[in-house]
C-alpha cells in the first residue's frame, strides 16, 4: 500500500502547481506494481528461486551431465567360481582295447582283485584271463593271447585339443613310460609312428611336436567346454606340489567367453535394451586369471577356483564420485535420470496446462460472452466434465494402453491429451465467471459507448482482465498436474521406462528391498517433486496476492 | 426451496445420464482384453469351439455385442433394476463385492474427516487471527506442503520410518499374519493398527485444503463491518473472534464439509492401493487395471453420483445455514 500513500503525499498541496518532471509523483505501471508486490512476498520469492533451480536442473542439467539418459553402467565383479579339480590318481584306471568287448566292468573288478592279490591269472565266466605287469603300476590283461585291456595309474592325456588318443597309443606310451625305470627319455612306436617320451612324461612325435603327456595328476575342468592346456595343468601341479594356494596364469587359449547376465528381475523392455548395449560395449576379457587352490577333502585332491572378472550392470550402486546419487536398478546414473525426469515432469505439466487453458478459455469465453443457450449448453458440458471421475478414467486408459503395448513416446502424448481434456472444465468455469462479472462493469460500457469493435473489446479489454486470474490458476494447477502425472507413473500407468519421470523413478519403491535399503533411489526424486509442486503453489499464491492485494490468500 | 431442489435433482439426473454414456462409450471402446483372454483360454481346452466362436458367445453373454447406444440403454435398464452384473475380475455380483468393501472405506474416510476437522479448522482460525505473524507463515507453509505432498512419496516415507525403521506397523494389508488366531477384540485392534498409517497419510494430505479454506473465509469475515462494530462496542477480542467471527466462518465450512460427506463412500483410490487396504478404492483399482468392465462401470457411475450429490448437498446446506441466501 506504500504506493497509494505516495500518491497522496501532502507535498502536492504546496502552492507549487508546476507539472515539471521533478514535481511529478512517481507512479508505477500496473505490471511493475504487481512485480513489486510479488517480490515483497518472501515465500513467493523462495518458490520462484526453487522453480528457477528446477528448470536449470532439468533443462540445463541434462546438457551438462556427462551421462546420457539411457546410458547403462557396468561394473567388473570378481567372482570366484569353481573352475577345475585336481586329483592325484592313486587308483587303477582301466581301458578296454578298441577291438574287444571282453573287458567289461565285472572283468575290471576281477582284474583289480588279481592285481591286488598279485595273481597272474583269473577266470571270469569260464574265460581265462592273464594279468601281466608291464611296468610300474601298469598291467595289461590278456585273454587267449589277445590284449583286452589295461590297468594303469599314470594318465595319458592328449596335448592337442579335440583329439582322442587311441588305445594302441596309450598302451605303447604307458608301456614305454612305466617300464623305463631310469625315467630318462625313452621311445616307442605306435600305429606306425615313432614317438619319444621325455623324462617329464611329454610325448612328442618324430618331428618333435608334442602330442600327449603322461601325468599322475588328473586335472579336470568343471565346465565341459573348457579345454585345459598342458602348460596350465603343469603349472598348476607345480604350484600344488610347492604347497601354494594361489597362482595366476596367462593363456591366450583360455578365453572366457561367457558374460554375466544382467540381474534377472527386469522388465522386458529393459532386457531388450540391455542386450543391445552389451554388444556395443565390448566386454574386455582378460587372459590372465587368478586362481585359488584349496585342498578338497572329499575328492582327495584340490579344487581350483578361478577369480573371474565379469561385467554386470552396476545396479543400485551407492552414491560415489562418478555417480553422485548412485545408480538405479538398470545401472543408469541416478542424477542424470533425475534431470531428464524433471524435464519430462515439467514438460508434461506445462503442455497439459496449456491444453487445459486453451480449451477452457475458448469454451469459457464463448459461454461468458455470448450467454443465452450457448452459455447453458457449454455450462452443462462443464458440469458433465466436472462430474467425470478423472483419476479412475486415466487409470483405466493407462491399463488399456499397457494391454495394447503402446509405444512409450506415443503414450506420453496420449497421457498429456487425456489429462488436458479431462481438466479444462475448471478453467472454463473461471473464465466464464470473470467475463460475466467484467461485462457488467463500467469500463465495458465505456468501450461500447466509444464504439470499439467487438474484436477489440474482447481481446483488448476483456481478456487482459481475465489473465491475472488465469495465470494464478495455471500456476496452481501446474502443481496438481505434476502430482497426477507422477502418481500415474508411480503406479506404472503413466510415463514408461525408457523415459524417466520423477514418478516412475520412485516407482522402484514398490520393491520393499529398495524402500528399506536404497534411500538414494527414491528420496531425491520425491523431494524434487515435493519442492517443485510446493514452489508452484507458493508462486501461485504470491501472484494472487500481487495481482489483487485486497484478496487475502 | 422444494422446487429448487427438485430442479437441481432433475438437472443432476440429466448430467448423470450423459456422464454414464461417456463412461460407457469409453469402456466399450477399450480393448476388452478380458473377454479375449477368456475366449483364448476356453478355446485352448481340448475339443473346444474355436476362438472366434467363443468370442461371439462371450461377447453376447456380456452384452458386448450390441452397439454402444443400445448397449448403454440396456445397461441403464438393468442398472435401474439394481442389476450391475457380475464382476469379471472377482466373479461375484458387483453389488456384493461393493457392499463387502465400501464400509471399510467409509469408516476410514469418516475417521479422516473427523481428524481433518479437528486439526485444520483451529489452525486455520489461528492463522487468520494472527495474519502475517510467524505462526501464520508456518501454518500456511505446512498447509501448502500438505497439498503439494505426493501421496505415494509420503506413504513411502511413513513406511520407511514407522514400518521399517521402527517396526511399529506392517507395510501392507489390513490384517496381520496371525489374524485368525486372535480373539475378537484382538482382531479389532489388529485392523485398527493396520489402518493407522493410511489414515495418517490421508489426514496429512487433506488438511491443507481445509486449512486454507478456513483461513481465507475467516479473514474475509474478520474484515467485515460487523466485526469492526463488535470491536467498537468494546467486546473482548476472544468474544469477537469466537462469538462473532467464527460463527460466521462456519457458514462456508459447514457447506463444504456437508458437500464432502458423500465423498466418504468413494474410497481413497491411491492410498488404499499403496497400503493394500481392501476398501472400495483398492478393490476397484484392481478391477480397473484388469479391465473388469462391469465393476469399473459401476464404480465410475457411483463416483459421479457421489460428486453430484456432494454439490447438491453443499448448495442446499448453503441456503439452509445462511438465511441471507435466497434461492430463486
Amino acid at each position: 500500500m506504500d504506493e497509494n500513500k505516495n500518491i497522496n503525499t501532502p507535498e502536492t498541496e504546496e502552492q507549487n502547481y508546476s507539472l515539471n518532471d521533478d514535481r511529478r509523483v512517481k507512479v508505477l505501471s500496473p505490471g511493475a506494481l504487481v512485480m513489486k508486490r510479488f517480490w515483497r512476498n518472501r515465500l513467493a520469492v523462495v518458490g520462484m528461486s526453487v522453480l528457477i533451480f528446477m528448470f536449470l536442473f532439468s533443462f540445463a542439467g541434462g546438457i551438462i551431465s556427462p551421462y546420457g539418459q539411457n546410458q547403462f553402467f557396468y561394473k567388473d565383479v570378481e567372482i570366484s567360481r569353481e573352475f577345475a579339480a585336481v586329483t592325484e590318481n592313486d587308483e587303477f584306471r582301466y581301458r578296454a582295447s578298441d577291438s574287444t568287448d571282453k573287458f567289461g566292468s565285472a572283468v575290471q573288478a576281477q582284474a583289480m582283485l588279481a592285481i591286488q592279490t598279485k595273481k597272474a591269472d583269473f577266470t571270469y565266466r569260464d574265460i581265462a584271463y592273464t594279468v601281466s605287469e608291464e611296468g610300474e603300476n601298469f598291467y595289461s590283461i590278456y585273454s587267449d593271447g589277445e590284449l583286452v585291456g589295461i590297468a594303469y595309474k599314470d594318465i595319458v592325456s592328449s596335448s592337442v585339443e579335440g583329439t582322442k588318443l587311441s588305445f594302441d597309443f596309450i598302451y605303447s606310451a604307458l608301456k614305454a613310460y612305466t617300464s623305463d625305470t631310469s625315467k630318462g627319455d625313452s621311445s616307442f612306436s605306435a600305429e606306425g609312428a615313432e614317438y619319444t617320451i621325455s623324462d617329464l612324461g611329454y610325448i612328442s612325435d618324430a618331428s618333435g611336436n608334442e602330442v600327449a603327456y603322461i601325468s599322475r595328476y588328473v586335472v579336470q575342468a568343471i565346465m565341459g567346454d573348457v579345454f585345459l592346456s598342458r602348460d596350465f595343468k603343469e603349472k598348476l601341479i607345480e604350484t600344488i606340489m610347492a604347497g601354494g594356494t594361489e597362482f595366476s596364469y596367462t593363456d591366450e587359449s583360455l578365453i572366457i567367453t561367457e558374460d554375466e547376465e544382467p540381474v534377472s528381475e527386469e522388465e522386458d523392455e529393459a532386457n531388450i535394451l540391455a542386450t543391445d548395449d552389451v554388444t556395443e560395449a565390448e566386454a574386455p576379457v582378460s587372459a590372465t586369471a587368478e586362481y585359488t587352490i584349496r585342498p578338497n577333502q572329499n575328492h582327495k585332491g584340490w579344487s581350483i577356483r578361478q577369480l573371474q572378472s565379469s561385467r554386470q550392470y552396476d545396479t543400485y550402486s551407492s552414491p560415489n564420485k562418478a555417480h553422485w546419487l548412485g545408480t538405479d536398478r538398470y545401472g543408469m546414473d541416478m542424477l542424470t535420470r533425475l534431470m531428464y525426469g524433471g524435464r519430462v515432469s515439467l514438460l508434461i505439466g506445462f503442455i497439459v496446462v496449456i491444453i487445459e487453458t486453451l480449451i477452457g478459455v475458448i469454451m469459457g469465453g464463448i459461454s461468458g460472452y455470448f450467454g443465452g443457450w450457448v452459455d447453458n449448453l457449454i455450462m452443462r458440458l462443464v458440469d458433465i466434465f466436472y462430474c467425470i471421475p478423472s483419476m479412475p478414467i486415466i487409470i483405466i486408459l493407462g491399463a488399456a494402453m499397457d494391454a495394447q503395448r503402446v509405444d512409450p513416446s506415443v503414450r506420453m502424448v496420449y497421457l498429456m491429451l487425456i489429462l488436458g481434456i479431462l481438466g479444462w472444465a475448471g478453467i472454463a468455469r473461471l473464465v466464464r465467471g470473470q467475463i460475466l462479472s467484467l461485462r457488467e462493469q463500467e469500463f465495458m460500457t465505456a468501450t461500447e459507448a466509444s464504439g470499439l469493435s467487438v474484436k477489440s473489446r474482447i481481446f483488448k479489454h476483456l481478456i487482459p482482465n481475465v489473465i491475472p486470474q488465469l495465470i494464478v490458476n495455471c500456476t496452481m494447477s501446474l502443481g496438481g498436474v505434476i502430482i497426477t502425472e507422477a502418481t500415474l507413473s508411480f503406479l506404472g500407468l503413466g510415463v514408461k521406462f525408457p523415459f524417466a519421470s520423477w514418478g516412475n523413478i520412485i516407482n522402484d519403491v514398490n520393491n520393499t528391498h529398495v524402500l528399506t535399503t536404497y534411500w538414494f533411489i527414491w528420496i531425491p526424486a520425491g523431494t524434487l517433486l515435493l519442492l517443485t509442486v510446493l514452489a508452484f503453489n507458493l508462486v501461485g499464491d504470491g501472484l494472487r496476492d500481487a495481482f489483487d492485494p485486497r484478496m487475502n490468500r | 426451496m422444494r422446487k429448487y431442489i427438485l430442479k437441481r435433482i432433475l438437472i443432476s439426473i440429466v448430467i448423470l445420464f450423459f456422464v454414464g454414456f461417456i463412461i460407457y462409450a469409453l469402456m466399450r471402446c477399450l480393448p476388452t482384453s478380458y473377454i479375449e483372454n477368456m475366449a483364448r483360454q476356453k478355446s485352448m481346452q481340448p475339443n473346444s469351439k474355436s476362438y472366434e466362436e467363443w468370442m461371439t458367445q462371450l461377447t453376447a453373454m456380456y452384452n458386448m455385442d450390441k452397439g454402444i447406444i443400445p448397449g448403454y440403454f440396456s445397461w441403464l435398464g438393468q442398472a435401474f433394476r439394481g442389476e450391475f452384473g457380475d464382476s469379471w475380475f472377482y466373479t461375484v455380483p458387483v453389488l456384493e463385492k461393493f457392499n463387502e468393501t465400501v464400509w471399510l472405506s467409509f469408516i476410514m474416510g469418516g475417521i479422516v474427516l473427523i481428524f481433518e476437522i479437528i486439526i485444520a479448522i483451529p489452525l486455520g482460525i489461528v492463522a487468520a487471527t494472527k495474519q502475517y505473524s510467524t505462526s501464520d507463515y508456518v501454518i500456511s507453509v505446512i498447509a501448502l506442503a500438505g497439498i503439494s505432498l505426493p501421496t505415494f512419496f509420503f506413504a513411502s516415507l511413513l513406511k520407511l520410518v514407522f514400518s521399517v525403521k521402527l517396526g511399529w506397523f506392517d507395510l501392507f494389508g489390513l490384517v496381520g499374519r496371525n489374524y485368525n488366531l486372535l480373539s475378537a477384540s484382538g482382531q479389532f485392534w489388529d485392523k485398527a493398527k493396520h489402518l493407522v498409517l493410511p489414515i495418517v497419510t490421508l489426514v496429512v494430505i487433506s488438511i491443507g485444503g481445509l486449512m486454507r479454506y478456513t483461513r481465507t473465509n475467516m479473514l474475509e469475515v474478520l474484515n467485515a463491518d460487523y466485526i469492526r462494530t463488535a470491536r467498537a462496542k468494546g467486546l473482548s477480542e476472544r468474544k469477537v473472534i469466537y462469538n462473532h467471527a467464527f460463527r460466521n466462518t462456519l457458514i462456508p465450512l459447514v457447506t463444504i464439509i456437508g458437500g464432502s460427506l458423500p465423498g466418504l463412500f468413494s474410497g481413497a483410490l491411491i492410498t488404499e492401493t499403496l497400503y493394500a487396504i481392501p476398501g472400495i478404492g483398492y478393490t476397484s483399482y484392481q478391477a480397473m487395471v484388469a479391465g473388469d468392465i462391469p465393476f469399473s462401470m459401476f464404480y465410475l457411475v457411483f463416483l459421479s453420483i457421489l460428486t453430484l450429490a456432494g454439490n447438491l448437498i453443499a448448495d442446499i446446506l448453503y441456503a439452509v445455514v445462511d438465511p441471507r441466501v435466497r434461492i430463486s
